[in-house]
């Protein structure tokens, strides 16, 4: 029989996982991860991070068709977390008999042994480790074993309590002026939320997530078909109407912090949009795309500064649109030389042109025009009839405007000519080339609407900061917004928004991520690539290029053509 | 008869190997023309002289009274030359219709403020780019499949599609570079046909590179035979068929003096 010739598998993934448990132990970030309590005094973020490893290898220690029997299965889970607990283990004898251990690795501290072995001696705790990741690989393998109907609604509970509870500081932080002090005393403990309230956001969403799928769906979709097309269109109206009044409303539920993490989260959609478009659109991968930001900001600095590097004084309206054209003129000019190159040539040389303008902006010999590593400062805030743009909520909505300015752009070319201008070229830049495609133009094109998107929300981000220096630059901001759209979705106008709420809005919500960011924009970018490479919300044509063996034709395809036909 | 496109003495090098050598030749107005020859005997490289992909070293080529050489792909493709490509070469996750209206390019006009704003215009030509598309789209009977993605269509309609974005631009003269390779017998037949509607129904010529021997002795008015990039037999369907040079190209040089070429190969 399958069930005792095979364990290989099991026997592979438990150690892969237990050695990515050594290693998120070794390089601190359990230990960081451990300060935050998902519900308190139960679970940590650092627990979170090392059991689900043994949980993991569990899920994946078999498949589902390989003919293994339920307890073949629960077997191939058990090695899989008991060898997913020999290395942290292994870890945990070595600091005894080479106690210089830390020399040499910083974080392998007496804490982290401590919450490896449960606060236990060496020996019980790892007997203990050995336990608690072997019933980790019996759930994870067992969870395969349930039905669908139950497997959704247990993940959806499990997901919902997780992300409840590492959010807990910022639920805190927006219900406090609206809550008595019992209530909330008895919803989040000192830096989580408390079981209870982790039982109840449990039950709750698994109730839900059962519910819809038994029901709700098919009532939701069959009301929706029963309806009339007016008042389909009516219900969208609505629907949008709602959205919009949310997002405005926004800062004023968020209150000051958070809002300022909006602003950045903003300012990144804003130069993702404009990224989305020479990236995700026309398929020329841009490295140096920081260079059109800097210039934005530097341009707006330079014309409303009341320091001494001030030229014209402008106000901020007025500087605003010299900052975009300087940053589209930027474009046009790196788009000339690079308009023969490829792929990783193109890639080489706009990561030269970013690095190019931020060493001029640091260097001794600009820096009595625009100030070198003292940057600029003193930077002239927008004013409107009167009111000055001060707090970040008034910044928020000049951000929000921008965004809305960039995605009706978006929009507009994606489904013009030259957005299949720029399709044809990401696909085959010869063919487009003899279907009569003006290279140059086209090119320049996607060059200079995002390099225009990128200098505005520099310009924002110098008034908002109102001092600019050049190390705000550097290329991790192209890295960040590059990640941000892949991760989101290529191509995609909603992905652009989820990559950056993801990759630069938790990371500034929860503070322990920033020593590792960029260890997880790399896991990430992985886990993306493998698991959904269309990104986490597709455009629709990429979802069903990627996924359409799984797609049966959609219905409205089919009318599509016969009422285009 | 007027020639809509007149080689002379082309030469395309590449390094030391001479892919087109002295290549001579035209292609009179509303005609089918076939360039035949072993493999590698430089048909392709000479579409691509045709079209602009490669720029050639000596000599001129002339289409419709204007030479060609010096210019790019794009340009060429204004004046009213069109490709299809031997291993098909579609956008392929554009869709169906995406594909036939990148085609058309050469017939629009609208700019990006008009793309902006929504201008009468731009909306006006788009809904008549896509109403030709769609009619294109009819054409090559691929009725109902303008939101397929192009990579995930069938061979043939792949083929098909690739004549429908060709087509899309107007052209006066179609390059086609192995329109039937990888079709059955009735599909072959179908293209055979639908090649010679192209010039009956739409006035268009065509150079057709091809294999099947069926379909070049069928179709084509006028045959060049090409071997090593050199032209070493012009004429009829007839007369080729029974060229003691063109037998020995294919053939080699034992069979030539007894065999003519198997219609049927």
């Amino acid at each position: 029989m399958a069930q005792t010739a095979n364990f290989s598998k099991a026997v592979r993934l438990g150690l892969i996982a237990g050695i990515v448990a050594l290693s998120v132990s070794a390089i601190g970030m359990v230990q960081t991860f451990d300060v935050r309590d998902i519900i308190t005094g139960v679970l940590t973020l650092g627990q979170l991070l090392l059991f689900s490893t043994a949980l993991v290898a569990g899920y994946f220690s078999w498949q589902k068709g390989e003919g293994v029997a339920p307890v073949g299965a629960i077997l191939r889970g058990l090695v899989a977390g008991l060898l997913t607990a020999v290395p942290p283990i292994a870890l945990v004898f070595l600091t005894i008999i080479w106690p210089g251990i830390r020399n040499s690795f910083v974080n392998v501290s007496a804490d982290l042994i401590e919450i490896l072995t449960f606060g236990q001696t060496p020996v019980v705790g790892s007997l203990m480790l050995l336990v608690v990741m072997g019933v980790l690989g019996v759930i994870g393998a067992a969870f395969d074993l349930l039905p669908r109907r139950i497997q959704k609604p247990l993940f959806s509970g499990l997901l919902w309590t997780l992300v409840i509870g590492l959010l807990s500081e910022i639920l805190l932080l927006i219900l406090r002026p609206y809550t008595p002090r019992s209530v909330l005393n008895f919803l989040f403990g000192a830096k989580g939320i408390t079981p209870i309230t982790a039982v109840i956001v449990f039950v709750l969403a698994v109730g839900i997530s059962a519910w819809w799928d038994a029901q709700g769906k098919q009532a939701m979709q069959h009301r929706r078909a029963e309806m009339a097309p007016a008042k389909a269109k009516q219900l969208r109206r609505l629907n949008i109407g709602l959205g919009v009044a949310f997002v405005l409303i926004l800062p004023v539920i968020m209150g000051t912090y958070l809002t300022e993490v909006a602003d950045i989260v903003g300012t990144f959609i804003l130069m993702g949009l404009g990224l989305n478009i020479v990236v995700g659109f026309a398929g020329l991968l841009d490295l140096g795309y920081v260079a059109f930001f800097a210039i934005g900001a530097y341009v707006m600095g330079l014309l409303t500064t009341q320091g001494d590097l001030g030229i014209g004084g402008l106000s901020f309206w007025a500087a605003l649109p010299f900052s975009v054209l300087a940053a589209t003129l930027a474009g046009i000019i790196l788009g000339v030389p690079v308009l023969r190159m490829r792929g990783d040539y193109l890639a080489i040389v706009t990561l030269g042109f970013g690095e190019i303008i931020r060493v001029l902006v640091v260097s001794d010999l600009l820096k009595p025009y625009i100030g070198g590593a003292q940057g600029i400062l003193q930077i002239g805030k927008p004013q409107v009839m009167g009111f000055v743009f001060v707090q970040p909520e008034h910044y928020y909505y000049l951000i929000l405007a921008g965004c809305l300015l960039a995605v009706f752009v978006s929009w507009r070319f994606r489904d013009a000519r030259i957005g299949r201008r720029w399709m044809a070229l990401r696909e085959d830049e010869d063919v487009a080339e003899a279907m009569g495609i003006r290279l140059v133009s086209t090119k320049l094109m996607a060059f200079a609407t995002g390099a225009a998107f990128s200098g505005l929300a520099g310009a924002i981000f110098a008034s908002r900061l109102s001092s600019i220096f050049p190390h705000s630059f550097n290329l991790l901001i192209s890295i960040n917004v590059l990640s941000l759209i892949i991760v989101g979705g290529l191509g995609s106008l909603p992905g652009v928004v989820v990559g950056a709420l993801v990759l630069v809005g938790l990371p500034e919500l929860l503070r322990e991520f920033a020593e590792y960011r960029m260890l997880l924009y790399g896991a990430l970018l992985i886990v993306t690539m493998l698991l959904r490479p269309e990104g986490l919300w597709p455009s629709p044509i990429r979802r069903r290029e990627l996924h359409a063996a799984e797609l049966d034709h959609r219905p409205d395809d089919s009318e599509d053509a016969k009422s285009m036909a | 008869m007027t020639n809509i496109l007149e080689t002379t003495k082309v030469v395309k090098r590449f390094g030391g190997l001479v892919a087109v050598s002295d290549l001579t030749f035209s292609i009179p107005q509303r005609s089918i023309v076939s360039i035949i020859g072993p493999n590698g005997a430089g048909k392709t490289t000479f579409f691509n002289c045709i079209t602009g992909f490669y720029n050639i070293d000596e000599g001129d080529i002339v289409f419709n009274g204007r030479s060609v050489k010096g210019r790019s792909p794009d340009q060429i493709a204004r004046l009213g030359i069109s490709r299809t490509y031997q291993n098909i070469r579609l956008f392929s996750s554009m869709s169906t219709i995406e594909n036939i209206l990148v085609g058309m390019e050469p017939q629009l006009h609208s700019n990006w403020v008009g793309a902006l704003l929504h201008t009468p215009k731009t909306v006006k030509e788009e809904r008549e780019a896509l109403l030709e598309a769609n009619r294109l789209l009819d054409f090559v009977g691929l009725r109902g499949k303008g939101d397929d993605l192009a990579r995930n269509l069938p061979y043939g309609d792949q083929r098909r599609l690739e004549i429908a974005r060709a087509l899309a631009s107007k052209p006066k003269l179609l390059l086609l570079d192995e329109p039937t390779a990888g079709m059955n017998p009735r599909e072959t037949a179908e293209t055979t046909e639908f090649i010679q509607n192209l010039r009956d129904v739409l006035d268009i010529t065509v150079l057709l590179i091809e294999h099947d021997m069926r379909v070049v002795m069928g179709i084509s008015e006028h045959i060049t035979v090409l071997d090593y990039g050199k032209k070493i037999a012009e004429g009829k369907p007839a007369e080729i068929q029974s060229n003691p040079q063109v037998i020995e190209a294919y053939l080699g040089r034992g069979a030539a003096a007894s065999a003519t070429i198997e219609v049927s190969v």
